[in-house]
C-alpha cells in the first residue's frame, strides 16, 4: 500500500498544502473526534477498549485523557447493546459515536442499525430522529482471516434511512467524520484498517466536507477508474502505470455511497468513454454493481466499452497470504483490465 | 433483593383527595384501553382497518399502573402489543385510531401503524415490532438522561417472549453496571405468540435480572394498585440514581396473539380464558376495590364507562372521516 500523499482537489486542501502539515489517517480521525467532542457536549464515544487502550488500532489514543471516562466509554463486548444504547441516546438529545471495532461485527448490530436506527424517523412520521455515527472498519490483506477482513459497506448502503461514508484520504476522513457527527441521521463511517498509517495533507484550520460530493483524485481523458476507500490508492497506482503506457486515467472517488454523487461519475465516464469500478466489497451484488449500473445508464451513448467491475473475490477471506492476496483488486489487475478496455492488451 | 408479595393487598386507595383522583384516573384509563381495543377488533372484523393488530385487553393494569408512576417527560418504549402503553402514557384516542387506519392525522402520519406508534410529546419513544427490539432504545434513553444530568426515568415494556432475546441481557448488564434509570417491565401474559412460556423458558424469569444485580419485583399484573405502588417505588429509586429495576407482572391476554388468531384451542383452553376474564379481570377488580373502599359508587364508575365510550366512538368517527396522507408523502421522512 502506497503511503505517498494524495493531493485532494477540494478547496480546503490548499491551506493544508500551504502549511505543509501532513498527518496520518488515524490522526485525522482522532482530530475530527476531538474537535467535535470539544465543540459539542452531547458527543460521546462508546465501544470496546476505546478509552485507555485507544482501540487496538490506537486511533483513539489520548482522547480519554482529555475528555474523561464519562465521554470516552469502555463498554462490555456487546455490539448490539452499545448500538441500541446509541439509538436511544440519539433519540433523546445525545450525539453518540459508536465504535464497532471490525466491520465484520456489523452482523451483530444489524437489527439496531437496520430495523431501529434507519427507520425511527420514517416510522414516527418525522417526529423522532437518530443523529448517531457508527465508526467501523473494512479491508483485507491484514492476515486476519475470514471474520476480521470483510468490507461490508454494501449491506448498509442497501438500507433507506442510513448514510454511508467511505473516505480514502486523511483530508477526506477528517472533514467527512465531522459532517457525520453533525448530521441528524444515522451514519455508518468506514475506515480502511490498512490506511490508518497513510499520510496526507490536512490543514490546521477547521473544515468540513459535505456528503454527496465525489472527488476527482486524478484527472484523465482515456478511462475512468471509480474507486472507493482502500481501492483509491490502487486506482492511483494503476493510473501511474497506465500513464507510462500512454493511457490517461481519471480516478473518481464517490467518498459517500449514500448520498451518492451520481452526476460526477456519469460526467467522467461521458468524457473518457470507458469506466472500471473498483471496490473492496464482495463483487457479487455489491457496490461495484450499483455504481456500474448508474454509469451504464447515465453515460450509455458515450461509452466505447461495457462498464467493468472489480470487487473482492466471492470467497470468505482466507488467512494464508498466498491465498488472501488473490482476493482483492490490485494495481496489476486494474492495469490489465484498463489496457483491455482501451484496446491495448 | 426486593420482593413484593402479590397476595398482599395494597392499602392505598381513596385515603386522600390526590389518591382518589389517581385511582379514578387509573380506572378511566383502563376502561379506555379496553374499549379502544374492542373498537380495534370491530374495525378489523368489519374490514375497515388495514393489516393486523395485537390487542392489549386483559393486561390494562400493567400499562396503567406503571405509567401512573411516571411523569409526562419520562420515557417509555413499547411493543407490538402497544396500544395500552401509548394510551396510558397520554396518547389521545382519535390520533391513535387515525394511525391504525393509516390516516394523515395519525401519530406517525400513517407511516407507522398499529405496531409503531410514537409520540414524543408524551415521552413515548415508540412501539416496536421486533420482539425485545426496544430494550436498547429504552436503556439508551436512560443513559442519555444520566449524561444530561436530567432525572428522567425510562420504562421498557416487553413480554415474556422478549426474554428469549439476547439484546435484553446485553443492555440489562450495562444498565446495572452504570446504574441507569431504567425499569424493565416484563408482562408475562403466559404466551410467546402461540406457545406457552413454560415451553420456551428455562429457570425463573426474574432470576435472570437478579443475575445482573438488578432490583427485582414480581406482582399480580391484574391488580392495578399493586402494580402502581411497586412501580412508584422502583421509579423513585431509579430517579434518585439507585439504578435499574426489573418488574415482572403476571397477566393475561384475552384475545389471541393478534386479531386474526381466533382458533386458539390448540394452545390454550376456553376454561383458562374464562377464568381470567371472570375471576381475574383487572378492571372489575379495581372497580370492586374502589366501591368497597368508598372511593367511588357503582353509578360513578358507570358514568366513567359512558364518558369513555363517547370519547372512543368520537375517536373512531374522527379516524374514519380523516384524510389519507397525500401519496407524495411516501418518500418524506426517510432522512431529516
Amino acid at each position: 500500500m502506497s503511503t505517498s500523499s494524495v493531493a485532494p482537489r477540494a478547496a480546503g486542501a490548499a491551506a493544508g498544502s500551504e502549511s505543509g502539515r501532513v498527518i496520518t489517517l488515524a490522526q485525522a480521525i482522532r482530530e475530527a473526534l476531538a474537535e467535535e467532542l470539544r465543540r459539542d457536549p452531547r458527543v460521546y464515544i462508546m465501544g470496546e477498549d476505546v478509552a485507555e487502550a485507544g482501540t487496538p488500532f490506537k486511533v483513539l489514543s489520548g482522547l480519554v485523557e482529555e475528555f474523561g471516562p464519562t465521554r470516552i466509554i469502555d463498554s462490555p463486548i456487546s455490539e448490539a447493546g452499545i448500538t441500541g444504547l446509541g439509538v436511544g441516546a440519539a433519540m433523546t438529545g445525545m450525539r453518540p459515536v459508536v465504535d464497532i471495532m471490525f466491520g465484520d461485527f456489523l452482523t451483530l448490530i444489524m437489527d439496531q442499525l437496520v430495523n431501529q436506527a434507519a427507520k425511527v424517523h420514517y416510522m414516527s412520521g418525522g417526529k423522532l430522529n437518530v443523529p448517531m455515527t457508527v465508526r467501523t472498519t473494512l479491508g483485507a490483506t491484514r492476515r486476519s482471516a475470514a471474520q476480521h477482513s470483510q468490507s461490508l459497506h454494501a449491506w448498509v448502503s442497501h438500507v433507506p434511512g442510513l448514510k454511508v461514508v467511505i473516505p480514502s484520504t486523511p483530508y477526506d476522513a477528517k472533514g467527512l467524520l465531522k459532517t457525520a457527527i453533525r448530521d441528524e441521521n444515522p451514519v455508518v463511517f468506514f475506515e480502511d484498517k490498512m490506511m490508518y498509517t497513510l499520510k496526507g495533507p490536512v490543514p490546521e484550520e477547521e473544515y468540513t466536507i459535505p456528503f454527496g460530493v465525489a472527488d476527482v483524485k486524478r484527472a484523465g481523458t482515456d478511462i475512468t477508474l471509480v474507486a472507493t476507500s482502500s481501492m483509491v490508492q490502487v486506482a492511483l497506482g494503476a493510473a501511474d502505470e497506465l500513464e507510462k503506457l500512454g493511457i490517461s486515467a481519471e480516478v473518481v472517488d464517490p467518498r459517500t455511497l449514500f448520498p451518492l454523487d451520481k452526476q460526477t461519475l456519469i460526467e467522467s465516464a461521458k468524457k473518457t468513454s470507458r469506466a472500471i469500478v473498483v471496490d473492496e466489497g464482495y463483487e457479487r451484488y455489491g457496490v461495484t454493481a450499483e455504481l456500474a449500473s448508474i454509469i451504464a445508464d447515465g453515460a450509455f451513448y458515450y461509452l466505447d466499452a461495457p462498464v467493468k467491475r472489480m470487487g473482492a473475490m466471492d470467497v470468505p477471506v482466507p488467512f494464508s497470504p498466498v491465498l488472501e492476496d488473490q482476493t482483492v483488486p490490485t494495481v496489476e489487475k486494474v492495469v490489465n483490465l484498463a489496457k483491455t478496455l482501451c484496446g491495448r492488451a | 433483593m426486593a420482593q413484593v408479595n402479590a397476595s398482599q393487598p395494597a392499602q392505598h386507595a381513596g385515603t386522600s383527595p390526590g389518591e382518589r383522583e389517581r385511582s379514578l384516573h387509573m380506572y378511566r384509563q383502563m376502561v379506555m384501553i379496553r374499549q379502544f381495543e374492542e373498537q380495534v377488533n370491530q374495525l378489523y372484523m368489519s374490514a375497515r382497518m388495514p393489516g393486523l393488530a395485537h390487542l392489549y385487553s386483559g393486561e390494562e393494569a400493567v400499562a396503567v399502573g406503571v405509567c401512573a408512576a411516571l411523569r409526562r417527560d419520562d420515557y417509555i418504549t413499547s411493543t407490538h402489543r402497544g396500544h395500552g402503553h401509548c394510551l396510558a402514557k397520554g396518547a389521545s384516542v382519535d390520533r391513535m385510531f387515525a394511525e391504525l387506519l393509516g390516516k394523515a392525522p395519525g401519530y406517525c402520519r400513517g407511516k407507522g401503524g398499529s405496531m409503531h406508534i410514537a409520540d414524543q410529546d408524551t415521552g413515548n419513544l415508540g412501539a416496536n415490532a421486533i420482539v425485545g427490539g426496544s430494550a436498547g432504545i429504552a436503556t439508551g434513553a436512560a443513559f442519555s438522561s444520566k449524561m444530561r444530568g436530567s432525572d428522567q426515568v425510562a420504562v421498557c415494556f416487553f413480554g415474556d417472549g422478549a426474554m428469549g432475546q439476547g439484546l435484553l441481557y446485553e443492555v440489562m448488564n450495562m444498565a446495572s453496571l452504570w446504574k441507569l434509570p431504567v425499569i424493565y417491565v416484563c408482562e408475562n401474559n403466559l404466551y410467546n405468540e402461540y406457545t406457552h412460556y413454560s415451553e420456551t423458558t428455562a429457570g425463573e424469569l426474574a432470576a435472570r435480572a437478579k443475575g445482573f444485580g438488578i432490583t427485582t419485583a414480581e406482582v399480580d399484573g391484574q391488580d392495578a394498585a399493586t402494580v402502581y405502588e411497586t412501580a412508584q417505588r422502583l421509579v423513585d429509586a431509579a430517579r434518585r440514581g439507585e439504578g435499574p429495576a426489573f418488574l415482572l407482572c403476571n397477566t393475561y391476554r384475552y384475545y389471541g396473539h393478534h386479531v386474526g388468531d381466533i382458533q386458539r384451542g390448540y394452545y390454550r383452553s376456553k376454561e383458562e380464558e374464562e377464568h381470567w376474564k371472570t375471576d381475574r379481570d383487572p378492571i372489575k377488580l379495581l372497580g370492586q376495590r374502589l366501591v368497597a373502599e368508598g372511593v367511588a359508587t357503582e353509578a360513578e364508575l358507570e358514568r366513567i364507562g359512558t364518558e369513555v365510550e363517547a370519547e372512543v366512538e368520537a375517536g373512531v368517527a374522527f379516524a374514519l372521516e380523516a384524510e389519507y396522507p397525500d401519496p407524495s408523502e411516501v418518500d418524506q421522512h426517510v432522512y431529516v
